[in-house]
């Protein structure tokens, strides 16, 4: 687990860099923030010249899932320091061990703290390789970042209930880039929430059916 | 700016995570609210994926960066190691570049 969470911070170190950030900032950023997705949107959005507010809000909107995660989490944070450094863990797979596992409390301290030990120093690692290439784009990294987070999403998208407004958000996302600024087209993709309840009521209805 | 914009997520992020585990006790969060906030997140990453591999700026990408995303996503699909399917989008990228 923390290899694979080893290997997307290499590219995420690396992509920063590439995309003009200095090598520090997807390192700081990796602790302090220390959740992946919401940064690769970040990184996205600002290194593509968009505004810092919308990757901001786009960070936080992808980073909200974090409440309810933290209204499932069994009684594992502790009291006093422990729970306020036990609060910065919470992440993915800490909540899926803490909820799966024999001993919630040891599986989501030791996944939390391998995640905050792994994700900044793997992406020190790739903003130094990053560093040493002349031309990002000639090793294809530009394509690297999208298949990053595609390979990380495929998972949820095999259940057609996220497939369906994701696909539908995308289209309105790419429609939506010749006339708004970077980063705009991300947030707007959500306007496919507000037809999610009637493609449920379909499946439903098929599956009565 | 990025730094304070970074910082803004940072100490957001927190005061999100922080406020579950505060809020356990008093309410309980409907699973379709739960559900909703899963499924935003997707369609946002699945807009990056889309924006980031087809455009550039205002306009459309080169035709070797989608084609390199494919090729990862293909293999992604059909379960292959994460690493595998990166640097193989980044290789067919690069690729079709020299060409």
């Amino acid at each position: 687990m923390c290899l694979a969470v080893g290997v997307t911070s290499v590219s995420y170190g690396a992509i920063s860099v590439a995309s003009g950030l200095p090598f520090w900032f997807p390192v700081v950023m990796g602790t302090l923030v220390l959740a992946g997705s919401s940064e690769f949107l970040f990184v996205g959005i600002v290194g593509a010249g968009g505004s810092p507010i919308a990757a901001v809000l786009a960070g936080l909107l992808v980073n909200s899932r974090h409440l309810p995660y933290g209204l499932a989490l069994p009684d594992v944070l502790g009291s006093g320091w422990r729970r306020l450094l036990g609060v910065h863990l919470m992440n993915d797979e800490a909540v899926v061990f803490a909820l799966t596992r024999k001993d919630p409390a040891r599986s989501y301290w030791t996944c939390g703290i391998g995640v905050l030990l792994c994700w900044p120093l793997g992406a020190l690692l790739g903003a130094g390789l990053g560093s040493a290439v002349s031309d990002p784009n000639a090793l294809g990294l530009d394509a690297m970042f999208p298949a990053v987070i595609l390979a990380l999403i495929l998972p949820s998208l095999r259940d057609a209930r996220a497939r369906r407004p994701a696909l539908l958000g995308a289209v309105i996302a790419l429609v939506c880039v010749p006339v708004l600024p970077v980063g705009l087209p991300l947030l707007a993709s959500l306007a496919a929430l507000a037809v999610l309840p009637l493609f449920n009521r379909k499946v439903v209805e098929r599956g009565q059916a | 700016m990025i730094v304070a914009a970074m910082l803004t997520l940072a100490v957001g992020t927190y005061l999100i995570r922080l406020s579950g585990p505060l809020l356990r006790k008093r309410i309980t969060f409907p699973p379709t609210a739960e559900k909703l906030l899963d499924t935003s997140a997707v369609v946002l990453l699945t807009a990056l994926v889309a924006v980031t591999a087809l455009t550039e700026g205002s306009g459309p990408a080169d035709a070797a960066r989608p084609v390199g995303v494919l090729v990862g996503g293909v293999l992604a699909w059909r379960k292959a190691p994460f690493m595998a399917t990166v640097l193989a989008a980044a290789a067919t990228t690069a690729l079709l570049r020299l060409l």
